[in-house]
């Protein structure tokens, strides 16, 4: 029987010492993501219908690739955390949790690089 | 672990639906459409990186009746996840947990939700011209 109290277990994080990580990071990008989204979504809606050669006009700008990049990295990794959050709720065969979690993880590294590589690309000159 | 006779998750069909829990439901289902409309997203930017051809096969695309219903789909998924994302961080920080407090800010998440996504679109067909 252990002698340390609820608090002090917690506060120790048990042996893995980093049990509020996940928590913790989904928060932040949460926070990051809320300026990013606004600006995303104007983004999108000023870019409606426009050509290839205006496209490529905007993404040239620093800034736009700059936070192109920002909100792709926080982005992918906010899903990342958010999908397995969710796939430990409700799969509860242990082989397709498992099967799901690898999925959403390749995926997320996949996509999120493959995105923000074609707006580097963009942003170099191609 | 796979055969546990006991009741689990997501319990959604032993609780009465309320505005709390609706709003939740909600918060995840728009986190899991956000997470397929990435496949929207990189395709967007990837055929921008591939050139005037990949690039007018997405705008064909999105343009089509199937396309901007998706991309709606996508809008409200952002706005609404937005919202409702901000309303959670106030909770994280302890506010807002009184019961009026948590069902008046989930209507705000409503209203606000389907209020950006109306100004969002009727902004969008104003850039194409069609306003």
């Amino acid at each position: 029987m252990s002698m340390q109290s609820p608090l002090g277990r917690v506060r120790g994080l048990g042996s893995a010492k980093n049990g509020t990580h996940h928590w913790w990071h989904q928060r932040l990008t949460a926070l990051a993501l809320i300026p990013l989204t606004l600006w995303f979504a104007l983004s999108i809606v000023a870019m409606t219908g426009a050509s290839h050669s205006a496209m490529l006009d905007w993404m040239n700008s620093p800034i736009v690739a700059g936070l192109m990049v920002l909100l792709l990295a926080a982005g992918f990794y906010h899903l990342k955390l958010g999908m397995q959050v969710v796939i430990e709720d409700y799969v509860h065969v242990e082989w397709q949790k498992i099967t799901a979690l690898i999925i959403v993880q390749f995926g997320c590294w996949a996509l999120g690089l493959a995105s923000i590589m074609a707006v580097v690309w963009v942003w170099t000159g191609g | 672990m796979a055969d546990v006779n006991r009741p689990l998750s997501p319990h959604l069909q032993v609780y009465r639906p309320q505005i709390t829990s609706m709003l939740s439901v909600v918060h995840r289902g728009t986190g899991v459409v956000l997470g397929v409309g990435t496949l929207l997203l990189a395709w967007w930017l990837i055929a921008a990186a591939s050139g005037p051809e990949a690039y007018a096969q997405f705008n064909w695309f999105i343009s089509g009746w199937i396309g901007r219903l998706i991309l709606l789909g996508f809008t409200y998924s952002l706005f609404y996840h937005l919202c409702n994302g901000i309303r959670h961080l106030f909770w994280d920080i302890g506010a807002g947990f009184e019961l009026a407090a948590v069902n008046a800010t989930g209507w705000v998440v409503v209203i606000f939700s389907l209020g950006l996504t109306g100004l969002a679109w009727i902004a969008g067909y104003y850039m194409r011209g069609a306003l």
